[in-house]
């Protein structure tokens, strides 16, 4: 039972990247269904800057930074497939699916080609991500629980909280919203639309490939697997989920990384039973979504411009 | 009146694709006037200050501030020399409260605190006599409140230039004269005041100077005080014309649509129509008047089968058979198989009557497209296409052309034509002027008349009070989806007619305090 409490708090805390940063994207009333491609694209960045570092230093590894060139790796790589979109979208205001889902395969495509070039389908570096707390494993379950993971699992906490918070009390935050809500109100009170979506998209495209990251490393244990545009998928799955509210996805990661792999901790169920248990967080986002919408209370919608594109001169 | 100029514009052109909407355009403002711009459908008048306020930029000419040239790029400019422009549709953000909304983009510098914002709000609105709870959401309010919160927004930012495109447009009698007395006390304060608008008597009535334009070019300026409606519309459109509703009396009326008891609830409960009772007689024009979104578009939508009822009778009865019909409930497309023809002009224009991105033709053939096998016709729709933009003087390159390219009256002239061309036997019209200039409201107003005279049963829900008494035999008012009285067209007055729109009801009574 620990274990798998364990293991769903790993799993959800990947899904929280990269819900976060898809709603941070979102909020600008980006909707980039690329996310998946995205996170493949940094996690293979972050991997591959792991094994040159790990090549490089030989003996005297730094386990400081052995986290924190591949994060960085990870969050440009990341950045860098976000900057590609938003000059898509944004420059040559090409339309948001269609380039989302092309950025999808891009991004899944060079991910495969990275790892299968350079063979990386185990990285050594995940024992320094999985560093815990001293302490942890003497605290029994309860450590157990909440003092045994790595930095990253921590980290996404951190980042979910500090979104929110952006969002609510701060300026930015407040003209991120209204440049999703509503780009041509922002455009007339003097935000610059395009800086904000270009940045919202590159940052939230950076953020959601650290879950990436977080699932070869904290997931995983360093094993490449190619499911990663799945957790893409689920993350962008969790937005509609969470309302578009990095705090409650705290709680909706969790639930989702446990139904995600619930079906390996009952015993005896089929292939098929498994596969089946697998979609059970897409069931539940549709519902939340039917929910919302029949409900239809406004502080739940999704931002108002979500998906278009903004041009002034439009008439 | 020898005050300092505060704004010019010198020679500005602007072109959209193969549209001119401005030519070598000139005009001035003075510090504490209120300069009125006049001008048909698509003569620039928004586009001009669209370029003022930084939403476009000009292909050629200059702007001129306090005497100085400046280029305005960006609404960030604007602001920078105290330019304020309260667009047609307000630019809101729906889920912000009246404070978010105020704050959004200013101050760079100061820490974000929005209880100073509020301070200060409270401080302009006791300054110009307004009234408004800042914490109120956007999409809780009234089209007055969301006005209110446009100019307190330009206000809060310093504007000493203010420009309004067509404010009066949505407002009731009672609450243009709020506005207006507030412009009136901005005025006094020196501030420079543009306002857009189409109704002549508001520009005689407001205005200290008036500027019209005609096709992209500017005529004239001249004082409010030598001049006149006959003069003025002369200059606009650039001829005389005959500006006068020619109401024949009503011939061979027949019961055509008997409302029964009719009764809505919306999603949240509250009964959007409650107890509707009237009766559309073949032959003559009923108006329908009301504040904006007091039931008239669930009452015509109810009406064409596209809202649902919870009580009450629709009956229809038909001409060529003189059988009764029952509409409650039934789908559009049910009614139209029943031989029962409504047309319908809905009040959000591109949203649900047309296709932005369609050509003319291909809007003309959403109506026709059932008819014949598979492949569709584009002969007969190119005709009326064609016919339309002769006969209402649509200002188009061609038939082929995007219908979001063209100015919001030229669609708007667009959708109606298609919509009369139905031959219908009951015309129902919600605001089919709104936005138009005189000319080609005149233009409209004729043709509903020759529908009445062909003993179509009108029903034409209008704003315009005047227009209302002038073109109506029959007045239906409602408030909060009440029937609050029916008055004789002919004989109504306008203060009795804006008695009834703001009458008894609980949740009228609550707005008009909140107003006051």
């Amino acid at each position: 039972m620990i274990a798998f409490i364990v293991s769903a708090i790993r799993l959800g805390m990947t899904l929280l990247f990269g819900a976060t940063g898809e709603t941070i994207t979102e909020k600008s009333g980006h909707l980039n269904l690329g996310i998946p491609g995205v996170m493949c694209v940094g996690a293979s960045c972050g991997c591959f800057a792991e094994y040159l570092y790990l090549t490089a230093a030989g003996e005297n590894v730094s386990g400081v930074l052995a986290v924190l060139i591949p994060v960085i790796a990870t969050l440009l790589g990341g950045a860098l497939m976000g900057l590609l979109f938003s000059f898509l979208t944004v420059t040559l205001r090409a339309n948001q699916n269609v380039t989302g889902l092309a950025i999808t395969t891009l991004g899944v495509g060079i991910s495969d080609y990275i790892i299968d070039k350079t063979g990386l389908i185990y990285i050594s570096g995940a024992t320094y991500f999985k560093a815990s707390l001293p302490f942890a494993s003497k605290l029994g379950s309860f450590g157990e629980i909440f003092l045994s993971h790595g930095v990253l699992v921590y980290a996404a906490i951190i980042v979910a909280v500090l979104t929110s918070f952006i969002f609510n009390r701060t300026r930015v935050g407040l003209h991120l919203r209204a440049v999703g809500e509503n780009p041509a109100t922002a455009d007339a009170a003097g935000i610059n639309v395009s800086r904000y979506r270009y940045l919202a998209t590159c940052i939230g495209c950076g953020i959601a490939s650290l879950g990436g990251l977080s699932f070869v490393m904290d997931y995983l244990n360093g094993n490449w697997e190619y499911i990663i545009d799945d957790i893409g998928w689920l993350a962008i799955a969790l937005v509609i989920f969470t309302v578009w509210k990095p705090n409650l996805a705290i709680f909706g990661s969790l639930i989702f990384g446990a139904l995600y792999i619930a079906s390996s901790y009952i015993p005896g169920i089929s292939f098929a039973g498994k596969e089946l248990f697998k979609l059970l967080p897409y069931g539940v986002t549709i519902i939340v979504l039917i929910f919302t919408s029949v409900r239809s209370r406004k502080k739940n919608q999704p931002p108002e411009s979500l998906g278009l594109n903004y041009f002034r001169e439009e008439r | 009146m020898a005050n300092n100029i505060k704004l010019e514009c010198r020679g500005i052109t602007k072109t959209f694709g193969s549209v001119v909407a401005n030519k070598d355009c000139d005009l001035d403002v003075r510090e504490g006037e209120i300069l009125a711009i006049l001008g048909e459908n698509g003569s620039g008048k928004t586009t001009l200050m669209n370029m003022v306020a930084g939403i476009y930029f000009p292909d050629a000419g200059q702007i001129l501030i306090d005497g100085k040239e400046v280029s305005i790029a960006s609404p960030k400019d604007a602001f920078k020399y105290k330019i304020g422009m309260i667009h047609q549709h307000f630019k809101l953000v729906n889920v912000f409260s009246a404070v978010e909304n105020i704050a959004l983009g200013t101050d760079e510098n100061k820490r974000y605190k929005l209880s100073a914002v509020t301070k200060k709000v409270i401080e302009i609105t006791q300054r110009y006599g307004f009234m408004i709870d800042p914490d109120k959401k956007v999409h809780d309010m009234s089209v007055s409140e969301k006005q209110t919160v446009e100019i307190i927004k330009v206000l809060y930012r310093g504007a000493d230039i203010l420009i309004l495109d067509e404010p009066t447009a949505v407002l009731t009698p009672q609450e243009t004269e709020k506005l207006f007395a507030v412009l009136r006390r901005m005025r006094e304060d020196g501030k420079s005041i543009i306002i857009i608008t189409h109704k002549m008597h508001e520009v005689l009535s407001i205005s200290d100077r008036v500027a019209v334009l005609r096709k992209g070019e500017h005529v004239a300026t001249v004082n409010t005080a030598e001049t006149n409606e006959a003069e003025l519309t002369e200059m606009m459109m650039g001829e005389k014309v005959d500006l006068n509703i020619n109401r024949s009396e009503p011939q061979n009326t027949a019961d055509r649509l008997i409302v029964k008891g009719v009764t809505s609830v919306n999603d949240e409960g509250r009964k959007v129509l409650d107890d509707i009772t009237f009766t559309a007689k073949a032959g003559e024009i009923l108006g329908i008047a009301g504040i904006a979104g007091s039931g008239q578009r669930e009452l015509l939508e109810s009406i064409a089968g596209l809202h649902k009822l919870s009580a009450g009778e629709i009956t229809y009865v038909d001409p060529k058979t003189g059988n009764d019909e029952n509409l409650r409930n039934k789908t559009p497309i049910q009614i139209r198989d029943l031989g029962v023809r409504l047309s319908f002009v809905p009040e959000d224009r591109l949203g649900m009557g047309l296709v932005g991105n369609m050509d003319i033709i291909d809007n003309m053939m959403l109506r026709s497209y059932k008819k014949g096998f598979a492949f569709v016709q584009r002969k007969g729709p190119k005709d009326l296409a064609e016919r339309i933009i002769r006969d209402l003087h649509v200002a188009t390159p061609s038939a082929t052309t995007p219908v979001r390219q063209l100015s919001g009256g030229n669609v708007q002239k667009v959708l109606v034509g298609r919509e009369i061309a139905a031959a219908p036997s009951v015309l129902m019209a919600a605001y089919p002027v709104r936005g138009l200039d005189v000319n080609a409201s005149y233009t409209i107003y004729n043709l509903l008349n020759e529908q009445k005279e062909r003993g179509v049963a009108v029903i034409f829900v209008g704003e315009d009070l005047d227009v209302l008494m002038d073109l109506c035999d029959r007045i239906l008012v409602i408030n909060s989806g009440k029937v609050t009285g029916i008055v004789d067209g002919r004989t109504a007055k306008k203060d009795e007619l804006g008695m009834l729109m703001v009458k008894s009801t609980s949740i009228a009574e609550n707005k008009t305090e909140g107003e006051n």
